[in-house]
């Protein structure tokens, strides 16, 4: 495989989802749910022929006119300012006055101080996480594979983040634990490549980078493709037949999880061969 | 050799379909749910720092302290309670009809204050021996008897002998609950608060000022509450989604590796096991993301053995011997699997650290499940392959 000759390709790849990912993030930036900017969300289930205009007018009752309410089947997600015990209570009333049997199924309040502090946990945890595994690598293989693997890292961060921006999803604290857990793997998909480098990098005398890579990625292609598939199969069932309430956290890890393999392969090995030409 | 393989084999799969067939239920039994799974009320509390009163972690381990005596006496049933951070406390409440109820009276600061006409703070509940409630037999209402210690009966002697023929307020949280006339100085040390109480509001007040004053007053930050309808039918989802993907990865193992896939089928069996049974042992609670990372986790058990059973192929066609290929297989996948199981554990790690309830589930199962793949691979996996190798040299059975 020519992975590496044609690997401006694939950065012209990368960067046709990059760079309108950022351009998006800085115009619209992030459809953040009350994870982020506080909030409350009512999440109930009502008869069939309940459509979220009703829901809406029963809100209106209750000075809630700019709550959003989103239905999926029979089931209703109203968010709304942050709401007291007392007010849930009182909609849930006037819900089932009107509109017949409500099912309670859940409900969230978060303060709105809660955001800033989840967002900056988020990037704690990224940074520790990524001086952690630079650490790792350099002690275990050499600091280049270090630096390519977190580029790879930052580079699967924007496109999931880019793409979640850009088609405006709803992005919560189960996002940044879904974020992570894609970063664990797609280093462990690179981990599995550069340990292959290292292993061929011993056989041989004369470091033809190119095709080194090349034979290595390729002598673990079959690894990486089964590895995606068999954890494919798990997500696609959980997102499939998980139920609502997991499924945005099983698709963030869905689309991370493809652009991880993909980096580990397309972007992390190309970007080991440019560093290991510079230095 | 071939006969004294295919005894150890067949014993060590009635060995592990024995294990599987009686730790099952047991497991199923013990392990704990999060509240996600089984209904309940999860709040997050942040102290409000007044006025020359800064929160520490000692005010924080006291309000625990006193909120978990007051779970007690309250009978508020299944209540989890642990600091957060520097300032905050989480309530977790599973097994009660009305949690919501139980948190408000639970986040009560209680601050008892007997107060003068002029509003001066004359006695406060620092100075309380005990509280009682108890039902009037005139009109059923409920009210609280007050005892006070010795210092506290000085200080309410010396209050009511300023007072008589004025009133005297008795303030709970700022907010004044009654306020009676005194007609004399009242030297015994003891009280009764008569507001218009129930029965049941009397004792929940007696028992809120027994177990003394917050340190600090709370404020609820986070609530996430799920009925449970949501929480049994999460469960009953995921477990079925959990396992038609479980059964897609055996069949695709089998399907792609043959022999060696069946083995892979096998080790997974006993890695669910030992998952499952750590977790239900150490107490370890499994919430909907930790499903979703169970799930994972068997994508992660499984990997290790393509990565094992992808070297032993490549190996088989450099001409190897089927057992010096299994031998150099393991040799050489070991270090691979650690080291990819070792960054990725790191994530695991720092998300159990930055994490809070479902997500700390979640890295907490991720983790238990990363280590038990890389022990049963390198163990019962390893051990298997090489036993079947002694039954059969056929290589069209690994696949190549």
């Amino acid at each position: 495989m020519q992975i590496i000759q044609k690997r401006k390709i694939f950065y012209i790849i990368s960067l046709l989802i990059i760079v309108p990912g950022i351009v998006s993030l800085l115009f619209q930036g992030l459809n953040q749910g009350i994870d982020f900017k506080g909030g409350s969300i009512l999440h109930v289930k009502m008869a069939d022929s309940v459509t979220s205009a009703q829901v809406r007018t029963v809100l209106t009752e209750f000075n809630l006119d700019r709550s959003e309410v989103q239905r999926s089947g029979n089931e209703f997600y109203i968010r709304t300012e942050v709401l007291s015990q007392e007010s849930t209570n009182e909609i849930m009333q006037g819900l089932r006055d009107k509109l017949g049997e409500v099912t309670f199924l859940s409900s969230d309040t978060v303060g709105a101080t809660i955001g800033s502090e989840l967002t900056r946990n988020a990037f704690m945890a990224l940074g520790i996480a990524a001086v952690l595994m630079l650490l790792y690598i350099t002690v275990r293989f050499e600091w280049t594979f270090g630096v390519a693997a977190i580029l790879a890292i930052l580079h699967n961060v924007l496109v999931v983040l880019g793409v979640f921006s850009i088609m405006q999803w709803e992005i919560n604290s189960a996002f940044i634990a879904a974020i992570l857990t894609v970063i664990g793997y797609s280093i462990n998909d690179s981990i599995v490549i550069f340990d292959r480098v290292r292993e061929n990098m011993k056989k041989t005398r004369r470091q033809d980078y190119e095709e080194l890579l090349n034979k290595s990625i390729t002598q673990t292609l079959n690894r990486s493709i089964n590895t995606v598939l068999t954890s494919a199969f798990t997500l696609m069932a959980l997102l499939i037949l998980g139920g609502s309430t997991i499924q945005f956290f099983v698709a963030a890890m869905l689309v991370g999880f493809v652009v991880g393999a993909y980096s580990s392969i397309f972007i992390a090995s190309p970007l080991w061969y440019e560093i290991k030409k510079a230095v | 050799m071939r006969a004294k393989s295919s005894i150890i084999i067949v014993a060590m799969l009635a060995a592990l379909g024995l294990l599987a067939n009686f730790t099952y239920q047991p497991i199923l039994d013990t392990i704990k749910l999060g509240l996600d799974l089984r209904g309940g009320l999860r709040v997050v509390l942040q102290a409000q720092e007044s006025e020359g009163e800064k929160v520490t972690d000692d005010t924080i381990q006291k309000a625990v302290g006193i909120i978990r005596e007051r779970v007690d006496s309250l009978g508020v049933k299944e209540t989890t309670l642990y600091p957060q951070g520097d300032d905050r406390v989480v309530i977790e409440i599973a097994g009660e009809d009305d949690p919501e109820a139980a948190v408000n009276i639970l986040k009560n600061t209680a601050q008892l204050e007997f107060w003068d006409e002029q509003g001066n703070v004359l006695l406060t509940g620092k100075n309380l021996k005990d509280a009682q409630a108890r039902v009037r037999s005139s009109d059923q209402q409920g009210e609280v008897l007050l005892d006070f210690d010795s210092e506290g009966a000085k200080l309410f002697a010396a209050a009511t002998a300023a007072n008589v023929g004025k009133p005297l307020y008795i303030v709970i949280d700022q907010e004044i609950i009654s306020a009676p006339t005194v007609k004399t100085a009242i030297n015994d040390g003891s009280a009764v608060i008569e507001g218009s109480f129930t029965a049941k509001e009397a004792n929940d007040l007696a028992i809120l000022l027994r177990s003394g004053a917050l340190p600090v007053s709370f404020e609820i930050m986070e609530k996430r509450s799920i009925g449970p309808t949501l929480g049994s039918e999460s469960l009953d989802k995921s477990i079925k989604a959990g396992i038609v993907g479980l059964i897609a990865v055996l069949l695709f193992m089998i399907g792609f590796y043959r022999l060696p896939g069946l083995v892979a089928d096998l080790s997974l069996l006993l890695y669910a096991v030992i998952v499952l049974g750590t977790m239900s042992l150490i107490g370890a609670v499994l919430t909907l993301p930790g499903i979703a990372g169970f799930a994972l986790s068997i994508g992660m058990a499984v990997d290790a053995n393509v990565i094992i059973y992808e070297r032993l192929k490549e190996e088989l066609r450099l001409g190897k011997t089927l057992r010096a290929a299994i031998d150099a297989g393991f040799r050489r996948a070991f270090w691979t699997i650690f080291d990819a199981n070792v960054t990725t554990l790191i994530t695991a790690m720092v998300l159990m650290y930055f994490g809070t309830g479902p997500i700390k589930g979640f890295a907490v199962t991720l983790s238990i499940g990363i280590i038990a793949s890389l022990a049963v691979a390198l163990t019962f996996t390893r051990y298997m392959l090489l036993l079947l190798a002694n039954l059969s040299n056929n290589e069209k059975l690994y696949g190549v």
